[in-house]
């Protein structure tokens, strides 16, 4: 482990997650021990609440569902409130594999973002047709943006210093898309370093996951759409404003 | 006939939008856009003849025309304004609701370590640290 984060704090966004959230808050007690666990609920209807409180996390109970982003902005206010050094996000379905928490955080060593990449050359995670063609051109526009080389841009398993996290604060994006994409981008512009980690990604333990052509393609769409207005936005105006 | 219609028109419109006012269910800043609609309407119903002079020197060819690309555009700035604001306000909620989230958790996590400090206290009926 990276010993110049004393504090970690892990943020697990969930909605309606609980046939996942438990195992994961239990995973990763036992993976990382020491680590301390908040799990933001994203205005769940089922007991996603209960269940992370009995696995061990503190609990952030989201009155309405806000998507990833608003999830991810009160774990990273939270994060700033209680002085952490660093936070990593980690996601309730179990598909981040909380073994690999300890290199997305190494990541931390030389950059101020760190994110777990699922196409580098490591895991068997695959992807076909119009959504491979958007995390491709996203992760070609990002390599330029970011100055190093990026693989996987929308990749949800990231860590953040406590720089970033600040940045986060000011500025994390709500729409879809937006949480990945445009809040890189708005890092970078605002000084801040990336790079990624390989990672090997596990399949979803319960529940279906969001692909299918038709979504791809609105994917595809809406990740240009996305990037294209991160892009053309003025540096200056991604610092104070929020989304 | 249609003069009297548009006159009467004008005069509903302000007549709700005052009252509104006054029973504080539309905030100023709306109002006044309306106020101003409404009292141009009462001009042009007052006094026709201004919306035949304006049709000549803007060179439209009917007055209705003119009177309709009028109303499409202040139409269109009106959903327009109300989309921004409605972002705006979306926003805001957005905030509220994560600082209420964290706040709950912090009272959750207080009113444990309460507990913890205070065994004797436990026949006390629990607060309800999380309504959900």
């Amino acid at each position: 482990m990276n010993d110049s984060l004393d504090r970690v704090l892990v943020i697990v966004p969930a909605w309606n997650e609980q046939a996942n959230v438990g195992n994961t808050v239990r995973e990763i007690r036992e993976r990382s021990a020491g680590l301390d666990i908040v799990v933001v609920d994203d205005g769940s209807t089922d007991d996603t609440a209960r269940v992370a409180r009995d696995a061990g996390a503190t609990v952030i109970p989201l009155p309405i569902n806000l998507g990833v982003g608003g999830a991810m902005r009160a774990g990273f206010t939270y994060a700033q409130r209680h002085g952490y050094d660093a936070a990593i996000q980690v996601d309730a379905d179990g598909q981040h594999d909380p073994a690999e928490i300890r290199h997305v955080l190494d990541g931390l060593e030389h950059a101020d973002i760190s994110i777990g990449a699922r196409f580098a050359d490591k895991g068997a995670y695959e992807v076909r047709g119009p959504r491979r063609w958007a995390m491709l051109f996203l992760a070609g526009v990002m390599t330029n943006v970011a100055g190093t080389r990026l693989t996987d841009v929308t990749s949800g398993f990231r860590a953040a210093n406590h720089k970033a996290i600040e940045q986060y604060v000011r500025y994390y994006p709500a729409e879809y898309l937006g949480d990945t994409v445009d809040s890189l981008v708005a890092a970078v512009h605002a000084g801040l370093t990336v790079t990624q980690v390989p990672v090997a990604m596990r399949p979803r333990a319960h529940g279906n996951p969001s692909q299918n052509p038709m979504g791809a393609t609105v994917y595809l769409l809406r990740s240009v759409f996305a990037l294209g207005l991160a892009l053309m936005r003025p540096r200056k105006t991604t610092r104070g404003t929020t989304t | 006939m249609i003069v009297t219609f548009g006159i009467a028109l004008a005069v509903i419109l302000l007549t709700i939008v005052i009252s509104m006012l006054l029973r504080r269910k539309l905030r100023e800043k709306y109002a006044i856009l309306w106020i101003v609609i409404g009292v141009a309407v009462l001009i042009l119903g007052l006094f026709p003849q201004l919306l035949e002079w304006l049709t000549g020197a803007l060179g439209v060819q009917v007055p209705s025309n003119l009177l309709f690309s009028l109303a499409i555009v202040l139409l269109l700035g009106v959903s327009l304004h109300l989309s921004w604001e409605i972002s705006q306000a979306e926003d805001e909620i957005r905030r509220v609701a994560e600082e209420t989230a964290i706040l709950n958790a912090e009272v959750d996590r207080l009113s444990r370590r309460i507990d913890q400090l205070t065994p004797s206290s436990r026949d006390e009926p629990d607060l309800p640290t999380n309504p959900e």
